[in-house]
C-alpha cells in the first residue's frame, strides 16, 4: 500500500510549462472534476513502480487532451478516439515501454469504439484508463454514448430518448466478453473508500502491463459538474443515485493471477541474413547467353488469354522469368482482382532488347488463346504478320485472319496424355519457344524452379515443355 | 547483382525492409493487398512487426504511434482507403512524423472499381486532409522504382520529418518486372526528437495541437519554410528525348510507360517528340517545365483522371505555351495508338 503523501508526484512536471495558461502549477480541470484525482493516482503509481522513464502517456481528444501538460513521461497527443491504435504503434515499437491510454467516454465509446474493442481483442499490452462521466465535457456538455436515459445535455435538450439515441453503452461489460483482455474493472471516484479502490485498480492495471500480462481497462466513473450543470455536491449525489444503477461497479474480468509474468521482448534492429530472409537472388546467378530469333519474332508483345485455372498467368510469368534470364527487358501484367476468381484470365508480356515502354499490350505480335472466347475477343487485335497460338482441343473455330501466322496444337490433349491436364500451359510454352526460337530450352528449364514451388512437379513440367517443342518440330518436318 | 522478377507491390516491401523499415500496419484492399501480404510474410522474419489493423483509420493511427518512436514505419492502401487515412496523414504532417504511405491508386469516385486510375493526385499532392500541409509524393513507373523510391522515401521522411507518399497506380502495383535489389542499410540515423522509451522522453512531446493561434501560426510558418526547402532540393523528373523536342508529352506512372512507346514510334517517323515524367509529384518540377516552355511549341498532358496534374503544368507555364490534355477514366488505360492519334492532331493543327 502506498504511503500517504503530501508532495506532488515526481511523475508530474514540477511546473506545467506546456500550458498556455499564465498559471503553471494547476491543471485545466474544473472544480469538483475527477480527472485531477485519477491523474494523481496514476502519477503516484508510476512513481512507486519506478517506471516513469519508460512510460508513454497517450492524450487523445476530450478533457484528456492535455495529459501531456502534466505527466513527466514520454507524451503522444493523438486524434480523437485513436489512442488505442496509436498506443498499439508505439508499444509495438517499444515493447519494454509502459503505455497508458487515458480516454473519456466520447473518445473511447463513440468515435473510438472500434479502436478500443480491437486493441482489447488483440490483447495489446497496454493500460487503458476510461473516464466515464456520461457526457462530452471538453466540448461543453453534449450527449455521450454513456449519457443516461432522460439525461439532458446540449444535444439531448429534452433528455436522452432511447427511441432516438439508444441506450447508454456499458463498456466494461462489453470488453469483458472478449477473450484477450486480462483485467477489466469499473470503479468510481467518490468517497475515500471508493477512491482507494480506484488506487488499487490503477496499480493492478499498470502492474499487469509491467509483467507483460496483456490488456487492462479500468473504467472510472467520475462527476462532471460543469457538463452536468450542477454543483460538485449535487453531482456526487447524482452519480450515486443514477449513474451507479446504469453502471454497476465491480470486476468484470480478471485473469491477472492465471497469466504468468513475462519478459518483454525488446525490438532489436538487425540486418543479419536479410537477403536470404527476403529471398533475394544470389549475386552469382548469371544471365544466360542466347541466340537471337528471326527478326519477325524479335521483341514480342504477347497477350495470353483463357479461362481462370488454365495457368495463363503462370504461362506469362514463365516467359517473363525465362526472358529475364536470357538478358531481355521483360514485363508481365495481369488482369487482376475478381476476374481471376473463376472467369477469364489474361496477361500481357513483353520481351525486348530495349527498355520497355507500355507494359499494356494493345497490338500483340503474339496471341495465345486457350479458349474460344479469348480467340474471338482478341483475334482482331493481333498485329499483321503476328502469330496466333491456340489450343485445338478447346477452340473449335480456328482463327479467320489470313495476315497472321497461326499455330494450332492440341495442348490440353497432350497434357492429358502426360497425366495432368493442368500442364497444358507448359505445352503451349514449349510450342511457342520452339516455334519462335526466342528462348532455348535450357533457359526455360532454368526458369521453372523460380515459379514452381512443388519441386516434385518439375520433371513433369519439363516434359510438357519438351512435348510442345516436339510438336512444332514434327509440324515443321 | 542478379535481378528478380517481382510484382511492384512486393518490391515495395523488400525495398522498405532493405531501407530499415520494420513496422507495417495495413488493411487489405485491391489492388494494394500484396503490399500488406508481403509485409505480413517478411516482417516477422526480419524481426519486424506486421499488424492487420481493424480499419484504414486505425492503421494510419498505429503508424502515427510507431512513427513517434525511433523506428521506420509504413502502411499501404488504395484510393478509397487513402481517403480514410487522410485524417491521420494530416495529424502526422502536423506532428512532423516521418512515415511512408503507399497509394496503389484505383478508379473512383466512391467504391469505383479496382482498375488503375490516377485520380488521387489531388488528394495527395494538394493536401486532401485538413490544414496547411504537404507530403512528398513520389510516382514510380516500374517495379525497380517501387523498390528504389520506397527506399528513398524513408530517407526523405526522416530527413525532413515529413510523411512521404508513394503514388503508384494499379498497373505499376500489379506488374512484374526484373528488380535489382540494393544492399540493405546497416542502420539509419537516430531520430533525436523521437520517443526512445528512456529518461530523455520527459522532454519529448509528439503532438499536432497548438492551442494558441500565435503558436500555431509559428508552427505553420515553420512547416511552410520546411516545404520551401523541400521544393528547392527534392524535385525529381526524367527527360526522355526532350532536347530537340517541339512537342513534349507529360505523364507519370503507367502513363509515362505508354508515352515512351508513343515517343519511340513518333521518333521513328522523324517527329521531334519527347516526354517529361515527373518523378516527384510534390515537389512538382514546375521550374523545369517553365524552362521547357520557352522552347517547346506544345505540351500534351496525359492522365488517368479528370485532369489533376495538368493544373500544375498549366500553373508552371502561366499560359506561355499551349497545354493539351488527354485522359481516360474509370480504369480505362489509353493505348499508344490512341495517344499517337492525339499527337497527330496537335502536330497537324
Amino acid at each position: 500500500m502506498a504511503e500517504k503523501r503530501l508532495s506532488k508526484a515526481d511523475s508530474f512536471y514540477k511546473v506545467y510549462e506546456r500550458t498556455p495558461s499564465a498559471i503553471k502549477d494547476v491543471t485545466h480541470y474544473c472544480p469538483g472534476c475527477g480527472h485531477g484525482v485519477l491523474s494523481k493516482l496514476i502519477a503516484e503509481a508510476i512513481d512507486d513502480f519506478g517506471i516513469r522513464e519508460r512510460t508513454i502517456f497517450m492524450s487523445p481528444v476530450g478533457c484528456s487532451v492535455f495529459g501531456y501538460y502534466y505527466f513527466r513521461t514520454g507524451n503522444i497527443q493523438c486524434a480523437h478516439g485513436r489512442a488505442p491504435a496509436a498506443a498499439t504503434g508505439i508499444k509495438r515499437a517499444y515493447p519494454e515501454s509502459i503505455v497508458i491510454s487515458y480516454q473519456g467516454d466520447g473518445d473511447l465509446a463513440a468515435i473510438g469504439g472500434n479502436e478500443i474493442i480491437q486493441a482489447a481483442n488483440r490483447g495489446e499490452n497496454i493500460t487503458v484508463f476510461f473516464v466515464n462521466n456520461a457526457i462530452y465535457g471538453m466540448t461543453g456538455g453534449q450527449l455521450a454514448p454513456t449519457t443516461l436515459i432522460g439525461q439532458k445535455t446540449t444535444t439531448s435538450p429534452f433528455g436522452r430518448n432511447p427511441a432516438n439515441e439508444g441506450y447508454p453503452i456499458r463498456v466494461s461489460e462489453m470488453i469483458a466478453t472478449l477473450e484477450a483482455p486480462v483485467y477489466v474493472e469499473r470503479v468510481m471516484l467518490g468517497d475515500a473508500k471508493n477512491t482507494n479502490k480506484v488506487r488499487r485498480a490503477v496499480r493492478k492495471g499498470l502492474s499487469n502491463q509491467i509483467d507483460n500480462k496483456g490488456f487492462s481497462l479500468i473504467e472510472v466513473l467520475s462527476v462532471c459538474p460543469s457538463g452536468w450543470k450542477m454543483t460538485p455536491v449535487q453531482a456526487k449525489q447524482w452519480m450515486n443515485d443514477f449513474m451507479l444503477k446504469q453502471f454497476p461497479l465491480g470486476v468484470y474480468r480478471d485473469r491477472s493471477e492465471e497469466i504468468p509474468v513475462r519478459e518483454s521482448q525488446r525490438h532489436v534492429f538487425s540486418v543479419d541474413g536479410i537477403r536470404d530472409k527476403l529471398e533475394l537472388p544470389k549475386s552469382g546467378e548469371q544471365t544466360m547467353q542466347v541466340e537471337k530469333p528471326a527478326a519477325e519474332f524479335m521483341n514480342p508483345r504477347l497477350k495470353l488469354a483463357g479461362f481462370g485455372g488454365q495457368g495463363i498467368l503462370m504461362l506469362g510469368l514463365m516467359l517473363a522469368e525465362a526472358g529475364m534470364r536470357a538478358g531481355y527487358h521483360v514485363s508481365w501484367i495481369p488482369s487482376y482482382g475478381p476476374e481471376m476468381r473463376g472467369g477469364t484470365a489474361n496477361c500481357h508480356v513483353n520481351l525486348s532488347e530495349r527498355r520497355i515502354g507500355s507494359p499494356v499490350v494493345s497490338k500483340p505480335t503474339v496471341l495465345v488463346a486457350l479458349n474460344q472466347p479469348s480467340l474471338d475477343k482478341f483475334e482482331s487485335e493481333v498485329a499483321p504478320g503476328g502469330l496466333i497460338i491456340y489450343d485445338t482441343a478447346l477452340v473449335p473455330n480456328p482463327p479467320k485472319r489470313k495476315d497472321v501466322k497461326v499455330l494450332g496444337l492440341p495442348a490440353t490433349t497432350i497434357a492429358d496424355e502426360l497425366g495432368n491436364t493442368r500442364i497444358a500451359n507448359m505445352v503451349v510454352l514449349g510450342a511457342y519457344v520452339g516455334y519462335s526460337r526466342i528462348l532455348p530450352k535450357e533457359v526455360v528449364f532454368s526458369a521453372l524452379p523460380a515459379l514452381i514451388k512443388r519441386k516434385n512437379l518439375l520433371p513433369l513440367n519439363e516434359l510438357a515443355v519438351e512435348k510442345g517443342m516436339e510438336f512444332v518440330t514434327r509440324m515443321g518436318s | 547483382m542478379a535481378k528478380q522478377l517481382i510484382k511492384g507491390n512486393e518490391a515495395i516491401v523488400k525495398g522498405a525492409i532493405l531501407a530499415g523499415c520494420r513496422f507495417f500496419f495495413g488493411y487489405p484492399i485491391t489492388p494494394a493487398s500484396e503490399v500488406a501480404e508481403a509485409a505480413a510474410y517478411y516482417m516477422p522474419q526480419v524481426g519486424g512487426t506486421f499488424i492487420q489493423a481493424e480499419s484504414e483509420v486505425a492503421s494510419i493511427n498505429m503508424v502515427y504511434g510507431a512513427a513517434a518512436g525511433n523506428v521506420r514505419v509504413m502502411t499501404a492502401s488504395s484510393s478509397p482507403g487513402i481517403s480514410l487515412k487522410l485524417e491521420g496523414l494530416s495529424y502526422c504532417a502536423g506532428a512532423e512524423l516521418p512515415l511512408v504511405l503507399v497509394d496503389i491508386m484505383r478508379a473512383g469516385p466512391g467504391l469505383g472499381n479496382i482498375a488503375p486510375e490516377q485520380s488521387d493526385y489531388n488528394q495527395i499532392v494538394k493536401g486532401g486532409g485538413h490544414g496547411n500541409y504537404k507530403v512528398i509524393a513520389l510516382g514510380p513507373n516500374c517495379a525497380q522504382e517501387m523498390c528504389d523510391l520506397t527506399m528513398l522515401a524513408f530517407d526523405l521522411a526522416d530527413k525532413y520529418r515529413n510523411p512521404v507518399v508513394i503514388l503508384a497506380d494499379g498497373f505499376i502495383g500489379q506488374m512484374e518486372e526484373p528488380v535489382e535489389f540494393p544492399e540493405a542499410y546497416a542502420s539509419f540515423p537516430d531520430k533525436p526528437w523521437a520517443l526512445h522509451a528512456n529518461a530523455d522522453d520527459e522532454h519529448r512531446l509528439i503532438t499536432s495541437i497548438q492551442l494558441e493561434p500565435e503558436m500555431l501560426e509559428q508552427h505553420n510558418i515553420h512547416l511552410q519554410e520546411k516545404y520551401r526547402i523541400i521544393s528547392e532540393n527534392e524535385v525529381r523528373y526524367e527527360d526522355y528525348m526532350v532536347d530537340d523536342a517541339e512537342l513534349v508529352l507529360i505523364g507519370y506512372g503507367v502513363v509515362s510507360r505508354i508515352l515512351q512507346t508513343v515517343v519511340d514510334d513518333l521518333r521513328a517517323e522523324g517527329k521531334k517528340v519527347g516526354m517529361l515524367r515527373p518523378v516527384s509529384l510534390w515537389p512538382f518540377p514546375s521550374a523545369h517545365i517553365a524552362e521547357l516552355g520557352d522552347r517547346v511549341k506544345n505540351f500534351l498532358v496525359v492522365e488517368l483522371s479528370n485532369g489533376q496534374m495538368v493544373d500544375d503544368v498549366r500553373l508552371a507555364l502561366m499560359g506561355k505555351t499551349p497545354v493539351h490534355f488527354y485522359n481516360r477514366m474509370g480504369g480505362m488505360v489509353p493505348s499508344p495508338e490512341e495517344i499517337y492519334a492525339q499527337v497527330k492532331t496537335i502536330w497537324e493543327a
